[in-house]
């Protein structure tokens, strides 16, 4: 079974499509949880993960004039600060005086903000690309030595160890915050009623900032995890991200933050497997198409089950 | 009867309010003693919910004063008369429908500085059908049990009253019973309640005092069974005639 | 008086473009004006409005399908209705959705026409796009059409040459700002009648309460689809304008989202959404602010330059236009926050009911 089919299908579709995953599912968690305890699809999430990504690389090359090699991991806790900065920022000029109006006031400010982030970042870093690491990526010596022991062969960069163990521990880390801390359980009761908790006594303003800080650590491994992958830096790549993010929301159900994750892993999978040549020798999908997978599963999901494959809310 | 409220838990003086331009409550007025458990009865529309609305200052007061306990809460944000002791069960979605029965009564204790294990275990005392329900996600109960949760939730606050609106809309008769039984012993632990109700006959039945609301006034007032035999009320509501 | 000239036609121009966008206005309008229906894939339409009227009216070409030489106005019209197509399958999927969603949708349909024009180079050139595409009164200056059919029977060819030779270089601009903002005023009047006719006050009555709507046993559902599609075809027309005016279209800077899609939302809400007058105030508004500010940026660059010569400005100019933008989406937010209504808020149509409606609105809503 493991021949070079399954060589090149594992290492270069399954893998990638795995790492691609994890960042959408990052990416995704803000997401399902501003659209559900905030009730409106945040636009500008795509650019703040990509300002995030921005940050870190700043970061890193201000510790590098000092002489410092810091590694993007570490680099993104400062980076990750300073977004939930921004994201609360934001909040507090742009979103919070249209709380009491019509949601789609709120859609629209953060349309704008979507303009504006990424205005500010061109204006700051300009528009042209930034090597985020440089050099080949080498597979980890010790995982290929151990598994082609056991008769196959992974090759699988540092790099992408990093994201797989970086996702899993911040999902983890939520999974435990919202089941097992105050704020998370009112986090998902904001989710569930924000009527019911106003009159329940729940602080929502400070759910609210709770949910962008999350919100904001994810977005910024989501960027800086993007970045670690394809090793550049783009101010376009918030908006490429934020088709496929919103996607894995509306997959997982809205508000759904476990939901997320899994939408991500799918989205990221049916891209990357979108292009191995299932039927003959030519990729299944042109590569080109790649970006259109998560639009589809999207729109099949808004027909069939608007509420998602873990039955979030629909509205 | 006892009306002196030199002494009471929750005034509501001479209210004038409504939503926007559109006035629901004329010159209302109610109170709640110590120990008291106080029905609003009326026909549909009359502004009972909008009376309890008012208390958590969810519309506009044009007029007139709510007072808890010589402090005066007119016009207060729903989250600050919370946390003055005021807890509230609203007519549906009174639950979180995706916690736990446990979660959604730690949520109720959000206001609460301390002694929440505690609390929760007096709460499991007092609703016991709820304590081995208490890991089950509170939208998998029946009606009834929602809304044993919901009073179990507002109860976990050192409550000085309780706003019941409604508790037994859509509930079938036995539990219905059972709602206003457990009315009673929520009294019994001293708190004292303001119901709000269109099942008259069972909520006087409960009730130290009533009040019977017409047009956003109080039409008539009186102890429970007072009010429950009083021949025009019952020809109003409790009968069901014509 | 060259001078002049120049002025003349600097302003022609910023009555052309501001023309066109004050087209996608009026179409976003029927949308989000009319209808409460958040489009956001602007750009999308007018990339298939612009696309369809290229490959239909262009010569004939190696690089991409076609060019199929049609008549012009014919290349227009099918550009409002290709774009009306699609618009017609998004609004049956997503219209009956929470407006999000729709949002969510539009701007997705958008990227996914620009990855289609991207990747099928065999249609469409892919990314070095299409170019040579026929303006109006300037195309009659080209050879291939004054010496066919039917300008054949009015002059030979040669006639015509020595006609176009006689003309000044911009003969056509003038002509064409005109029909761009007759075309404009065309639209401009039929919106009007639509706004105040029982199908406009329906759709007001459908956006301020839905429900009461729906009770009323309206088709809450068709009626939107209805202003979807009608929006969406003006903004086709719309982007063939765009594509005359550019004459050479390609996917990706030509249909920038920020610079058509935002654009445009930015010029409704300033002008006054729902406001078919403030969709044009706003459009030429903002365009005006929009190219006048590039004349500023770059004359103060120069100023800089000239003055402080050791300074590389290389780094202001590639930088300034991305402050331009921020500036207008700041200024965006402002408007949302403080003059929600924009500079000419909504009129109500006149309703016959109404002075019956206000007498009796009374009773409880809770």
């Amino acid at each position: 079974m493991w021949d070079a089919f399954g060589f090149e299908f594992v290492n270069f579709y399954l893998i990638p499509g795995l790492v691609l995953g994890c960042i959408y599912a990052l990416g995704a968690i803000g997401i399902t949880l501003t659209f559900s305890i905030l009730r409106f699809a945040n636009f500008a999430h795509g650019e703040i993960m990509m300002s995030g990504a921005y940050l870190s690389w700043t970061v890193m090359a201000i510790a590098g004039y000092a002489g410092l090699t810091l590694h993007p991991l570490v680099a993104m806790v400062p980076a990750a600060l300073l977004v939930i900065l921004l994201f609360l920022g934001t909040d507090k000029f742009f979103y919070k005086p249209f709380r009491n109006s019509e949601t789609i006031k709120v859609v629209m400010a953060s349309f704008g903000m979507m303009l504006i982030i990424r205005s500010a970042v061109q204006v700051i870093w300009g528009p042209n690309q930034l090597t985020f690491v440089r050099g080949i990526a080498k597979p980890n010596p010790v995982l290929s030595d151990l598994s082609s022991d056991l008769g196959m062969m992974l090759i699988i960069p540092n790099k992408h160890l990093f994201i797989f163990a970086g996702t899993i521990i911040i999902v983890i880390a939520l999974s435990y915050l919202l089941n097992q801390t105050r704020i998370g359980k009112a986090m998902r009761a904001v989710s569930d009623s924000p009527d019911l908790a106003h009159v329940t006594g729940i602080d929502v303003d400070k759910v609210i900032r709770a949910t962008w800080i999350v919100g904001g650590i994810c977005a910024t491994a989501a960027g800086v995890f993007l970045v670690m992958d394809v090793q550049m830096l783009e101010t376009t790549m918030g908006f490429r991200m934020l088709l496929p993010m919103f996607a894995a929301a509306i997959l997982g159900g809205i508000g759904k933050p476990y939901g997320a994750v899994f939408g991500g892993l799918v989205i990221g999978l049916a891209e990357e497997l979108s292009a191995y040549p299932w039927i003959g020798d030519a990729p299944l999908l042109s590569p080109g198409y790649k970006t259109g997978v998560a639009f589809a599963i999207m729109v099949v999901m808004l027909i069939v089950r608007p509420q998602g494959l873990f039955k979030g809310r629909s509205f | 009867m006892n009306l002196d409220h030199s002494d009471a838990v929750l005034s509501l003086n001479n209210l004038i309010a409504g939503y926007g331009q559109t006035e629901i409550l004329h010159n209302l007025s109610i109170y709640v003693n110590p120990n008291e458990i106080v029905a609003i009865i009326g026909p549909n529309g009359a502004g009972k919910s909008t009376a309890i609305k008012a208390v958590l200052g969810l519309l506009n007061i044009k007029e007139g004063s709510v007072v808890l306990n010589d402090e005066n809460i007119t016009n207060t944000p729903a989250q600050k008369v919370i946390e003055r002791g005021i807890s509230y069960v609203p007519q549906t979605n009174n639950v979180f429908v995706n916690l736990s029965v446990q979660e959604n009564l730690e949520m109720g204790a959000w206001t609460r500085p301390t002694g929440v294990e505690a609390r929760l275990e007096e709460m499991y005392e007092l609703f016991p059908d709820l304590a081995e329900k208490r890991s089950q996600a509170a939208g998998s109960l029946s009606g009834g049990q929602r809304q044993m949760v919901a009073m179990a939730k507002a109860l976990m606050v050192d409550a000085k009253i309780l706003l019941l609106d409604e508790p037994t809309a859509g509930l079938s008769p036995k539990y219905r019973s059972e709602i206003f039984a457990t009315i009673q012993k929520i009294k019994g632990t001293g708190v004292p309640i303001l119901i709000v109700e269109q099942n008259a006959k069972q909520a006087l039945g409960v009730s130290d005092r009533g009040y019977v609301l017409v047009d956003g006034a109080n039409r008539h007032t009186g102890t429970g069974a007072g009010l429950a035999a009083d021949p025009e009320i019952a020809r109003m509501f409790l009968g069901g005639g014509h | 008086m060259e001078a002049y000239v120049g002025y003349f036609l600097y302003f022609l121009s910023l009555l052309t473009v501001g023309g066109i966008y004050a087209i996608f206005a009026l179409g976003l309008n029927v949308n989000w004006g009319f209808a409460g229906l958040f489009n956001v894939g602007i750009v999308g339409f007018a990339a298939v409005g612009a696309y369809t009227y290229a490959l239909l009216t262009t010569a004939e070409s190696t690089f991409h399908i076609g060019g199929f030489s049609l008549p012009l106005p014919f290349g227009m019209f099918a550009a409002m209705m290709t774009s009306a197509a699609i618009a017609g399958l998004i609004g049956l999927i997503c219209i009956r959705l929470r407006a999000d969603y729709l949002a969510i949708a539009t701007i997705g349909i958008a990227e996914i026409i620009k990855l289609i024009l991207k990747n099928e180079s065999d249609i469409t050139n892919g990314p070095r796009g299409i170019n040579k595409i026929p303006r109006a009164w300037e195309h009659f200056s080209e050879e291939r059409f004054y010496s066919s059919w039917p300008m054949n029977w009015f002059g030979t060819p040669e006639n015509w040459e020595a006609f176009f030779g006689g003309l000044p270089h911009w003969y056509w601009q003038p002509l064409f700002a005109g029909t761009v903002l007759l075309v404009m005023y065309l639209i401009y009047c039929m919106l009007e009648r639509a706004r105040t006719s029982p199908w406009g006050r329906m759709m007001t009555a459908i956006r301020e309460n839905e429900s009461a709507a729906r009770a009323a046993g309206k088709d809450v559902t068709r009626r939107r689809i209805e202003a979807f599609v009608i929006g969406a075809a003006i903004m086709g027309l719309a982007g063939a304008f765009f594509a005359q005016h550019l004459r050479l279209i390609e996917p990706t800077n030509t249909f920038d989202p920020a610079k058509v899609t935002f654009l445009v939302w930015v010029m409704l809400i300033v002008g006054g959404s729902g406001n078919n007058r403030g969709a044009i105030l706003g459009a030429f508004l903002i365009w005006t602010i929009w190219s006048a500010s590039e004349l500023v940026i770059t004359g103060s660059i120069d100023l800089i330059s000239n003055i402080f010569t050791s300074i590389d400005t290389s780094l202001l100019v590639s930088r300034a236009g991305f402050l331009r933008m921020m500036l207008i989406g700041i200024l965006m937010q402002v408007i949302l926050q403080r003059y929600p209504a924009g500079i000419l808020p909504e009129v109500r149509p006149a309703s016959p009911k109404a002075d019956k409606k206000i007498a009796g609105s009374t009773g409880e809503t809770l």
